[in-house]
């Protein structure tokens, strides 16, 4: 059987502000029927322009170049997608290859039924009556393990839940049955434990449909999950290509191979851990814990006659001095909550919550204010969290100008100049703007200036998740290090078992609002007590396809089980 | 910058080319380059005439006889008149040339007015909410349902009894156009400043234990007027309309205070129907042609400020640098200060999130 998608010598440039960009130079790629060929590589490698280009979604700022051959299911026609034309790009779409968005909830539209939607892919390709489209939606949504889809169908996508909605979205895909899926991170926006049942589902679109899915990600877990074929990108070309075994086993190209080194592993922290606690005096047990939760509570006010939203429900721990304390849960489960209150930036409803020896319940700003300089924070998101009309010089002055520590920034300057170095930025990049820094960089700076006045408490909130993977283990790095050198407490959150279990002493997990399992690292992920524990760590995927296979079984069971 | 730590292209530019509005020219291309220069060119040729009114015009803007006798009443373009003159007499030219002084005067006074209290009253309503905020909004949305114009009779029959001096004119104005304003920039600021107080540099500036002042005044106060060039440019040409249509009513401007060129538009109403064209047209053409100059400026720069409508050169099938991956050659933190220029993505202008997106 010929091959259901050639691509040949793609090159892909755009018009930028800042002049031409060549975002794929000269890629090479086929997808056999049935099999699953994933592009992976970190943000700007080229992998989402080269799945646009499969279905003809290039913005107008583009060029393209190559051919990009694709046929249909039963091998009947050809097309080169790059030369083709409006009207038959439209007749290509949804028969020929469909399209997995990776935010399920803006893939679909809110003011519409799912069964609505996947009608209208049907209608669109071919004359069916409006009780024949019902049907094969209902049969759709049912083959993708939408319990009751009869119901269903009439709901609105508000109606589902997030893993849900993406398997609704991967209906509207499957529907007219095409020879190719283009899946462009399909599981990023997803939690763990859902993320191994959409995965389950891909497995099964190939199994039971026949259809060939390109897999665009960046989590090489879920590469050796569902993968048959691997085609690594790095800078816009594909630097190695092999199928999924080899390429884990004895990856070939050296990018291949630290991108592979990078990726952190359940288990690779126990060690530091280990050393971290021969380290500690005999008394630093008896030591005032800097942070004390006490059946701490945080409801969010509701709207006028809607009862509020409890976020946080009677969460008990502590964070002693030195300690680092990982936070892990999926979203929605209030660990950034318990985070901003430690910071004063939401509000504690019951309960007690104690930082520095100050009550968080009912309190004032003006009598923490004082309080605040022993607390550094770090955002999430390294593109917002920075002026982006301040140097990073100023934005890591900051805080020494308002806590008195020096007059103005350039008073600062030699502070901040021994800050960056700490994290290991050139002093040069004092006078840079925070756009024309990298994301990693921007989060290094971010460290600096939550450690400028030396606090012994850090808050960081989702540091890495911004990041690509290789940055990531750098920032990790980075922070272990410091946390040497500083010896901060530390809460650190994280909805990634794998990395906080790198720079983590003790593990808290978190789900829907109460604390479920709480323990050292080596407790909790070598021998989890709690179910939801068990899930969480079954559901992460390694980056080994045969282990994972096994992982995969174990899950299987687990849920059988529960 | 040492070419060791490879300063971006952002840093190369000079100050010049950073200004605003030479920014957006440098930046455009095609229609919206067309029609950025058309409106820079109609508003600059404006102003320039508002400045240079004294020498350009033949005559003063209330003078009614020349050296060899009285002007003459309606007389045809031609002579010593080359725009012809007025049924009071006075020369056409004249009066539009000296008009743009008294349009501009109006713009500076209302956007002035205007511009700092709405700015203030936006930023502390937007940042700290509550009553104050709830107060603030339900008034300007009262204050939005008022027609100005309404508004500008009333402040002139207030200011000067209806028949007003060039100060009284251009205040009654500027001062409805004001009322009528503060809640234009009221409202983007007081938008933007909420927006801006979610995200995490003012947080982090919350965190950091920064007063109230500071964050406003630091962290949100530049971050929010981005849009205040494009609100500018339309209202300064809706001053102008105000001051046209006040003076096309009658309560404009008398013409021995100043050249206005809405009170000449009324004087030559019925002129129009005896064949007399030019009293009208030239004063409406200079109405049409500022307000269409200052609108260009304003679209234009409302195009370039988005990046999706924002139009870009097309490019050639190889052009173009393959765009950094911000992968570490190494992996590690061995490296010490100044080492590490130009990995990590060094250089790595965004280009509209290419790279950026996770």
């Amino acid at each position: 059987m010929t091959d259901v998608l050639t691509i040949t010598d793609l090159g892909i440039s755009f018009a930028t502000d800042a002049g031409a960009v060549r975002a794929v130079d000269g890629v090479t790629l086929r997808v056999a029927p049935g099999e699953v060929l994933a592009i992976v590589g970190e943000s700007g490698s080229g992998k989402t322009v080269t799945a646009k280009t499969i279905l003809g979604l290039l913005p107008e700022t583009a060029t393209a170049s190559g051919a990009v051959i694709l046929s249909s299911k039963d091998g009947s026609s050809e097309s080169n997608v790059i030369a083709l034309s409006t009207a038959r790009l439209r007749q290509v779409r949804g028969t020929d290859v469909a399209m997995v968005f990776q935010e399920p909830s803006m893939a679909l539209n809110p003011v519409y039924t799912v069964g609505w939607q996947i009608m209208e892919g049907i209608r669109a390709h071919g004359r069916f009556s409006r009780k024949e489209a019902r049907a094969k939606a209902i049969e759709i949504l049912g083959r993708v393990g939408i319990p009751d889809p009869e119901t269903r169908v009439d709901y609105y996508p508000h109606q589902f839940s997030g893993g849900q909605k993406q398997r609704v979205v991967i209906a509207m895909a499957l529907v007219l049955d095409p020879g190719l899926i283009v899946a462009d991170e399909p599981t990023t926006a997803l939690d763990v434990t859902v993320q191994a049942e959409i995965l389950d589902l891909l497995r099964r679109c190939r199994d039971e449909f026949g259809t060939a899915i390109v897999l665009i990600t960046h989590n090489m877990g879920v590469v050796a999950d569902l993968a048959d074929r691997v085609a690594v990108m790095y800078q816009g070309k594909v630097v190695e290509e092999a199928d999924a075994q080899t390429l884990f086993s004895s990856p070939q190209n050296d990018y291949t191979k630290r991108l592979l080194a990078a990726v952190p592993h359940v288990g690779q922290g126990v060690v530091h851990a280990a050393e971290r606690a021969r380290a500690r005096t005999d008394d630093w047990e008896e030591q005032a814990p800097v942070v004390v939760a006490d059946q701490l509570r945080i409801e969010y006010p509701g709207r006028l006659g809607r009862s509020g939203f409890t976020a946080v429900d009677g969460v008990s721990f502590l964070i002693r001095p030195g300690e680092v304390l990982g936070l892990v849960g999926e979203s929605g489960s209030g660990k950034t909550t318990i985070g901003r209150a430690i910071a004063g930036l939401t509000r504690v409803t019951g309960g007690s919550l104690t930082v520095m020896g100050h009550e968080m319940n009912g309190f004032k700003e003006r009598a923490f204010k004082k309080f605040r300089s022993d607390i550094g924070f770090v955002f999430q998101d390294p593109a917002s969290s920075f002026n982006p009309l301040l140097t990073i010089a100023d934005c890591v002055a900051e805080p020494l100008v308002v806590h008195g520590r020096a007059k103005n920034a350039a008073d600062a300057r030699t502070r901040v100049n021994e800050l960056l170095e700490a994290v290991q930025l050139p002093r040069a990049y004092a006078d840079r703007y925070p756009h024309e820094l990298s994301g990693g960089q921007r989060q290094r700076a971010s460290l600096a200036r939550a450690l400028a006045l030396e606090p012994p408490l850090l808050i960081a909130d989702e540091p890495t998740s911004a990041l690509d993977v290789s940055v990531q283990a750098r920032v990790l790095e980075l922070f272990a290090e410091l946390q040497r050198e500083f010896g901060f407490a530390s809460l650190f959150i994280s909805h990634d078992l794998a990395v906080v279990d790198l720079v983590a002493d003790r593990i808290a997990v978190l789900y829907r609002g109460k604390l479920v399992e709480e323990g050292t690292s080596v407790a909790v992920l070598g021998a989890p007590k709690d179910p939801y524990t068990q899930r969480l760590l079954a559901s992460l995927p390694v980056p080994d396809p045969a282990e994972q296979a096994l992982r995969r079984e174990g899950l299987r069971r687990l849920r059988e089980a529960g | 910058m040492s070419d060791a730590t490879g300063s971006p292209a952002a840093q190369k530019r000079s100050a010049w080319s950073r200004l605003p509005i030479v920014h957006q020219l440098r930046q455009s291309i095609g229609l919206q380059r067309g029609m950025l220069i058309a409106g820079l060119t109609i508003t600059t040729l404006f102003v320039l005439t508002a400045i240079f009114a004294p020498v350009l015009a033949p005559y003063g803007f209330s003078q009614l006889r020349g050296a060899d006798g009285a002007f003459g009443a309606q007389q045809p373009p031609g002579g010593a008149h080359p725009l012809g003159t007025t049924v009071g007499g006075y020369d056409v030219l004249s009066r539009v040339l000296w008009g743009a002084q008294t349009a501009l005067f109006v713009i500076v006074v209302a956007v002035l007015l205007s511009i700092f209290a709405g700015v203030f009253l936006g930023l502390v309503s937007g940042y700290f909410g509550g009553w104050l905020d709830r107060i603030s909004v339900v008034v300007s949305d009262a204050v939005y349902a008022f027609p100005s114009l309404l508004l500008a009779i009333v402040i002139s029959i207030v200011i000067s009894g209806g028949k007003s001096n060039l100060i009284g004119g251009v205040l009654a104005a500027a001062i409805s156009i004001t009322v009528v304003f503060i809640p234009q920039y009221f409202r983007v600021i007081r938008a933007e400043t909420v927006r801006i107080k979610a995200e995490a540099y003012v947080e982090s500036a919350r965190v950091l234990g920064a007063g109230s002042g500071r964050i406003m005044f630091r962290h949100v106060f530049r971050n929010a007027t981005r849009t205040l060039p494009l609100i500018l440019t339309l209202n300064s040409s809706e001053a102008i309309l105000t001051l046209a249509g006040l003076g096309y009513l009658g309560f404009g401007i008398e013409p021995t205070a100043a050249a206005e060129w809405g009170y000449d538009l009324n004087k030559a109403l019925s002129d129009v129907t005896s064949g007399i064209w030019w009293t009208s047209l030239f004063p409406g053409l200079a109405i049409v042609l500022v307000v269409l100059g200052i609108t260009l400026v304003g679209e234009s720069l409302n195009d370039l400020a988005d990046p999706r409508l924002r139009g870009r050169r097309a490019v050639g099938q190889t052009a173009g640098v393959v765009a950094q991956t911000s992968v570490v050659p190494g992996g590690t933190l061995v490296a010490g200060p100044g080492g590490l220029g130009g990995r990590e993505g060094a250089a790595t202008h965004p280009t509209d999130g290419l790279e950026d997106r996770p």
